[in-house]
């Protein structure tokens, strides 16, 4: 028995049949389930948004799928921004892939001051427009991402309609290892969550204020935001990810008409 | 067919008299990242007991056909196939939990229970027993896992599968939770208790002194 099955030509056989066999049942169970899947994906990111405008409450519990998918389309309108003139470009925005816009070197630019390292930003980007029920705009919500300790961190920020106060910013997904639990992981902490909120992100002179830092009377000002404590690296990565998103590179264009106006 | 009491001897030997975390110290590297909370706890036993139950049985149905010469390979084909399946069946239908589990699901691939129960038994067992005694080293990792979870998420949160059980401070209750059970060192310390509990009940498990 021994020499029959170890012989070349049944070695040869049961490899390839095995090969065969498993790349056969792993694609199966990959193309099955990829469209439920894109759903969850899609769903994740839709209930942070709601949870960046505050219109759900996720401490509250798991929430229902319905739910997320309700309020989403009731009260969010996703548009896509055209970064350098900051206008509003057509589109299907809900459908819109920054993420593969940015590897597209025709569809995106290498930042001159890539503080956040990003890379590379796509041309357009896309903006969430939080409506109430008399279609009023309420929140502005604006992707942001840049790279904390270990990973590249995204967040949604949360603007007033004044595009000046912070509502939330809200980290969602992290590629890679994600920030140290505990310490940069903190960036999801709801209690450091609830320290952004009433911020304003310019001065008087409409420059950026914002700031993410470790002294205290400035943590109490109206423009500081307290850093993490232990988590200097990630802290930092919050703050350039901010300086870089709301920067001239970023949705700067699009905050000055929203600021004049321009959404209303 | 094996009698009942082998059976019985192969699915619950691994809890306590032959458990793969506490005697064989294997699997030890997941234990310590997924048990922070009980949730993620119980998912990464299932899908381990899942993965280690099926590998053994398909490993077993082969274990006469799988030339001796690549039969690690063969069996971290089996096993990866499996692993892979887990992590997309787990991204489709409990997304938040695969999302707290992130790469350590993948990484069954290169737990060592899996590898060991597949080299070791499997590939001179037939399929029934080799199945049983896949679940039962299931069973064995999340009596392990369990336990460490429950003292971790009930004093590092004050919470059991994210119910509220002691009410912290931070809420306006009254207990101050312990941090240090959050991070995975913590588990080292419950794992050691667990292994120093479980040889002063069964001092037959004390290696020899060299």
């Amino acid at each position: 028995m021994a020499s029959n099955k170890d012989s070349f030509g049944k070695t040869l056989f049961v490899v390839i049949g095995l090969c065969f066999v498993c790349s056969m049942f792993v694609s199966t169970a990959a193309v099955l389930l990829k469209p439920t899947q894109q759903e969850n994906k899609l769903l994740d990111k839709q209930k942070y948004i709601l949870e960046a405008a505050g219109l759900v409450d996720t401490k509250a519990g798991k929430l229902e799928k319905k739910t997320v998918i309700d309020t989403y389309n009731k009260y969010v309108e996703a548009r896509l921004v055209d970064l350098k003139t900051g206008d509003f470009v057509e589109g299907n925005a809900d459908t819109f892939d920054v993420e593969k816009a940015a590897r597209t070197p025709a569809t995106s630019f290498k930042p001159e001051h890539d503080i956040a390292s990003v890379k590379r930003v796509a041309n357009t980007g896309v903006v969430y427009l939080i409506k109430d029920d008399n279609k009023q705009l309420q929140t502005v919500i604006i992707p942001v991402k840049g790279y904390g300790l270990w990973s590249t961190m995204f967040a949604f920020l949360a603007v007033e309609a004044d595009m000046n106060t912070i509502r939330s910013l809200v980290y969602y997904d992290f590629t890679g290892s994600g920030e140290t639990p505990g310490l940069g992981g903190e960036v999801q902490n709801p209690q450091w969550i609830a320290k952004w909120e009433g911020k304003k992100l310019y001065n008087e002179n409409g420059e950026l204020a914002i700031q993410v830092t470790k002294l205290p009377t400035v943590a109490a000002s109206v423009h500081g935001v307290d850093a993490l404590s232990g988590a200097t690296l990630t802290s930092n990565g919050v703050q350039h990810s901010l300086t870089f998103w709301l920067g001239e590179e970023g949705f700067a264009r699009f905050i000055e008409k929203a600021r004049n106006g321009g959404l209303s | 067919m094996a009698n009942a009491k082998e059976l019985k001897q192969v699915l619950t030997g691994p809890i306590i008299n032959n458990n793969p975390i506490a005697l064989q110290i294997l699997g030890v590297c997941s234990a310590l990242a997924v048990t922070a909370k009980m949730e993620t706890a119980i998912v990464m036993t299932l899908a381990l007991t899942v993965v280690t139950a099926f590998s053994n049985l398909f490993i077993s149905l082969l274990r006469n056909h799988i030339p001796s010469s690549v039969r690690i390979i063969v069996q971290m084909t089996v096993i990866a196939s499996l692993v892979i399946v887990v992590d997309q069946v787990l991204q489709a239908y409990a997304y938040d939990i695969a999302k707290q589990l992130s790469v350590f699901v993948g990484l069954i691939i290169t737990n060592c229970i899996v590898m060991g129960r597949a080299e070791a038994y499997a590939m001179k067992t037939p399929p029934m027993m080799s199945f049983m005694d896949g679940i039962g080293n299931g069973l064995g990792y999340g009596a392990i896992l369990l336990s460490v979870g429950f003292i971790r998420e009930l004093f590092g949160n004050g919470s059991l599968f994210g119910i509220e059980i002691l009410s912290k401070i931070s809420d306006g209750g009254w207990y101050q939770p312990n941090g240090l059970l959050l991070l995975p060192p913590s588990a080292f310390f419950l794992i050691g208790g667990l292994i120093w509990m479980i040889r002063t009940y069964k001092p037959e498990q004390v290696e020899a002194k060299g």
